[in-house]
């Protein structure tokens, strides 16, 4: 099951040149389903192996399992639960879940959701005269930071130091050695610094004074699998944060330019605004925030369709890839909000499904149908839009649209 | 007329008739009608109303979250049929292709799916039965006189047999803060189903959640009082309980009866058939206008040495139907084969029970992943070297990696250790109270994803 | 409406009981509870929660408004 010409198109496809459209560079990657590299790691592309392997107990999270550590600008004291295995993974999960979601906070995302069109609204009003927006820099990029600030007890005036740190952050997280200047690793390495220090000051205000936001919450709790320590909290936050923010600011981008190519189904989203739903689960599916996992090891042995993966291999993840594998979806390239049997793997799968994802669909399904409302006769400006550097979490830098008397 | 004339012309105006209108009949008449036949369609059953779901009998209803009449099952289509309801199926002539009822009406049919599932064991002793406040949980009317009795407030329930849905049962119970004795004759609850190991655990589980659990006892008698109201129950150690609830949850009895005389291999374990869902009739030869599927069905699994296999879970009555219907309409060159992995939950005690395989097929158990005493945890099973099974507590999402462990005939125990190590990794007899099963090794595997797809192919046996 | 969930195919991401808690719980960490006839009032969160699902085991009734009744026996 291995080739000599993957790894050539896995080169083409973190390529820059490629961000528009890496799809039919996929389906050529997806010819080798489980395609070893020239350095000893694994690409793995077609959807029956994702989502086997991703329910692949002997897969692991922590880097500590790769036999070859790759630079990194966690530089964090614990790491996120997001790079961890069970049984730990588990428990920082549980207790970050307590109050975010079921069991124990079932109504949290729902009762957002007046906030969340408040705030979708308010942006909407602010470029209400313009005849030519930014989708991202007026609404997607906005909308999400202010949201997770709001979750977890972030002073509305601090909201702009943190939007920089996020930035630079998220720069530094496609860092190549190869291409990228020094610089934005370690602007990378000092965003996330100050940031940690910013939300441990606000977890140590926290202390002794319980409030509704998620940070008073986690420095407070005792539940039956104890209290997270503070640096735990810190990094939950920053996962939170992280993780959360350009996932959103992609999905709802990537959802208005795949509505500005298909504007019969944004008239229909007009007449039918429930048509949002199956829509953004589509969308999941077509042009997803989150494009590869880069790496994930191999804890022992793994076996994958006819492949065995040693232990200590680091394995990548082509989701967006296996989303369009025509083996599990039928027409995988047609945009379909009317699809059946959406089993996209845009949030992954297994014990690390995105932990956000629920809250990322209500703040899709709500922007997405307000834009949809609000903006008449909306135009492209440039197809394709400029896009980000990252092959990992794709999606355009700018979105330019013009709407009508522009 | 060519046989592919004689399928068109059956698929156009030909008439089905499906005795069982619950999960099993509803789904196979709506694939039927989703594939494409066009001609009549006879949906007979013997309760009245629309086909309702029965799992959350024993648990939503029970809680009184939602009410006993509550659980209609979602249609997928409209199957335009024609519902003979509130009278059961009492004869099948395969001479003359007839189903008769109860009430004497004959009804003619050119292929005929059988699907009368099973109906709750009763209390041995009818007088005892009687008594006021003895109950069984099958039907909606069941859970709806059981929901009432334990909205009350007894001082105490009783319940008969610590299988999956007595468990259930005495969870529920406990969620309502109802004092509960629960008598299993086995050496723990779960234990036919799971074996000793795990049986083990959900004796933890009772115990921690406040059951008074009495393991390797028989209830002997049910007492009543002179207003014929149950008062106390007789083990066979000489010891009583006073409640005045008791539940008998000691499995199901299988609908067969009415196919005495038919010439169908049909009997207690239910009535053959091939993994085509076709019946086998006494001889053990296929029928070719039969069909079986669900809980009364008794079909060979390849992957457990073809041995005929009764299961009363859910995926498999919705699966065996769509398997059914298809192979009702198609020639025999474009059957499906039923291959599918069985698979089973259950609720209890704030816990996620899972299984995938079949555990009884098994002679070895280990725990492959998480904790034990933290009720998070994965155990698998072993047959002579190979998976066979696995069980997860509150740990589900890694369950699907099992069930390719047991279609590919992987070895066991599963070699590979995992970030989530448990403390013991020795495997352990798997211990049920029954005779062993005798046999050896894989002999197949299953392979394709799609049921059109699903094959069996011969395996070489694996040497530990 | 009607809803039935294949719980043997649930593998407990609770999708569902974050963007419809009142038709979905969670029974402990993992174990789905549902109300099979959820009110009308429900619909839209119903709807949301069913596409939702990463492993798609909720079934929405397709006949809803449509619905041809089921005729007793005359017996």
């Amino acid at each position: 099951m291995t080739t000599t010409e993957a790894p050539d198109i896995l080169r083409r496809i973190l390529d820059y040149s490629s961000r528009p459209d890496p799809y039919p560079l996929y389906a050529e990657l997806r010819r080798t389903p489980v395609a070893r590299q020239e350095d000893g790691s694994y690409v793995i592309s077609t959807y029956r192996e994702l989502a086997d392997i991703l329910h692949n107990p002997h897969l692991s999270s922590d880097v500590r399992n790769l036999a070859h550590p790759m630079p990194s600008a966690e530089g964090a004291p614990v790491p996120a639960f997001i790079n961890m295995d069970p049984p730990e993974h588990d428990r920082l999960r549980r207790m970050a879940m307590r109050h975010f979601g079921p069991p124990h906070t079932p109504g949290l995302v729902t009762g957002l959701e007046p906030t969340l069109a408040d705030i979708v609204g308010g942006l909407i009003d602010d470029f209400a005269d313009k005849d030519r927006i930014d989708i991202v820099d007026d609404l997607a990029y906005p909308f999400p930071v202010t949201v997770i600030c709001h979750l977890l007890g972030v002073p509305r005036e601090d909201e702009p130091r943190f939007r920089v740190w996020v930035n630079d952050i998220i720069n530094s997280i496609g860092y190549d050695p190869k291409t990228d200047p020094k610089e934005k690793l370690d602007d990378g390495v000092r965003a996330r610094q100050n940031l940690r220090e910013y939300l441990g000051g606000l977890v140590e205000q926290r202390h002794g004074h319980p409030s509704d936001d998620l940070l008073s919450r986690l420095a407070n709790d005792d539940g039956p699998d104890g209290r997270m320590t503070d640096e735990e909290i810190i990094s939950t936050a920053n996962l939170l944060l992280i993780a959360g923010h350009e996932t959103t600011v992609n999905l709802i981008t990537n959802g208005m330019l795949t509505l500005l190519r298909h504007p019969h189904v944004l008239r229909r989203l007009r007449d039918e605004p429930d048509l949002v739903v199956p829509l953004v689960e589509e969308l999941l599916r077509y042009e997803p925030p989150v494009h590869i996992i880069p790496w994930r090891a191999a804890y022992s042995d793994v076996t994958v369709g006819d492949t065995v993966i040693p232990k200590g291999s680091q394995i990548m993840l082509m989701l967006a890839s296996g989303s369009r594998d025509p083996n599990r979806f039928h027409d995988p390239d047609r945009f379909d909000p009317g699809r059946r049997d959406n089993q996209h793997l845009g949030f992954g799968s297994g014990v690390h499904l995105c932990f956000g994802g629920p809250l990322a669909r209500r703040e899709a399904h709500i922007a997405l149908g307000q834009l949809a409302r609000r903006l008449d006769g909306p135009r492209l400006v440039a197809d394709p839009p400029p896009y980000r550097r990252s092959p990992v979490l794709r999606g355009p830098i700018h979105l330019q649209v013009e709407r009508n008397g522009g | 007329m060519t046989s592919a004339d004689n399928l068109r012309a059956f698929r156009r105006d030909g008439r089905i008739v499906i005795v069982g209108a619950s999960l099993a009949g509803l789904r196979a008449a709506e694939c039927l009608r989703e594939e494409g036949f066009t001609g009549s369609l006879t949906m007979i059953g013997d309760e009245l109303g629309e086909p309702y779901d029965r799992p959350p009998l024993s648990k939503q209803v029970l809680t009184g979250w939602v009410p006993a009449d509550g659980t209609t099952l979602p249609r997928r289509r409209d199957i335009d049929a024609e519902w003979l309801l509130g009278v059961p199926a009492s004869g099948l002539d395969l001479a003359t292709d007839h189903v008769r009822l109860a009430d004497g009406r004959e009804v003619p049919f050119d292929r005929v799916l059988i699907a009368t599932g099973v109906r709750a064991r009763p209390w041995f002793v009818e007088s005892e039965a009687e008594l006021d406040g003895v109950f069984v949980v099958r039907t909606r009317e069941h859970a709806e006189g059981l929901q009432r009795a334990l909205a009350a407030g007894p001082s105490r329930v009783l319940v008969i047999g610590a299988g999956f849905t007595g468990s259930e049962i005495a969870s529920v119970c406990r969620e309502r803060d109802i004092p509960v004795t629960v008598a299993e004759l086995g050496p723990y609850p779960l234990v036919g189903a799971l074996g000793a190991m795990i049986g083990e655990v959900a004796a933890d589980m009772q115990r921690a959640h406040g059951v008074d659990l009495r393991c390797g006892v028989k209830v002997t008698r049910l007492e009543g009082d002179a207003q014929g109201r149950l008062r106390r129950a007789h083990f066979d150690d000489g010891s009583t309980v006073d409640a005045d609830v008791a539940v008998v949850a000691l499995g199901g009895i299988r609908n067969t009866e009415w196919l005495r005389g038919s010439g169908l291999a049909a009997g207690v374990w239910g009535i053959a058939c091939d993994t085509g869902c076709r019946a086998m009739d006494l001889n053990g030869l296929i029928t070719d206008d039969v069909f079986v599927a669900g809980d009364v069905a008794r079909c060979p699994n390849p992957v457990y040495e073809y041995r005929l296999i009764s299961l009363e879970h859910w995926a498999n009555a919705v699966e065996q139907a769509e398997i059914a219907a298809h192979n009702m309409i198609h020639g025999q060159a474009d059957r499906w084969p039923h291959l599918s992995i069985p698979r089973f939950w259950s609720i209890q005690f704030g816990v996620n029970i899972k299984s995938v395989g079949v555990p009884t097929f098994a002679d070895e158990v280990v725990v492959t992943q998480g904790s034990v005493s933290d009720h998070r945890f994965v155990a698998a099973y072993g047959y002579q070297g190979r998976v066979t099974a696995a069980v997860t507590f509150n740990n589900a999402k890694w369950l699907d990696h099992y069930r390719q462990l047991i279609e590919t005939a992987a070895p066991f125990p599963p070699p590979c250790p995992t970030p989530d190590q448990p403390v013991d990794t020795k495997p352990v007899p798997v211990d049920f109270p029954g005779p062993l099963l005798l046999a050896q090794g894989a002999t197949v595997v299953v392979t394709g994803h799609d049921p059109g797809e699903r094959r069996v192919t011969a395996a070489h046996q694996h040497h530990r | 409406m009607r809803v039935v969930v294949d719980l043997s195919r649930c593998e407990g991401y609770a999708q569902c009981a974050f963007l419809a808690p009142d038709a979905f719980r969670l029974h402990g960490e993992e174990a789905l509870m549902y109300d099979p006839e959820p009110d009308d009032a429900l619909r839209d969160r119903v709807l949301r929660a069913a596409a939702a699902c990463p492993v798609q085991a909720i079934l929405v009734d397709r006949l809803e408004g449509r619905r041809i009744p089921v005729e007793a026996a005359r017996s």
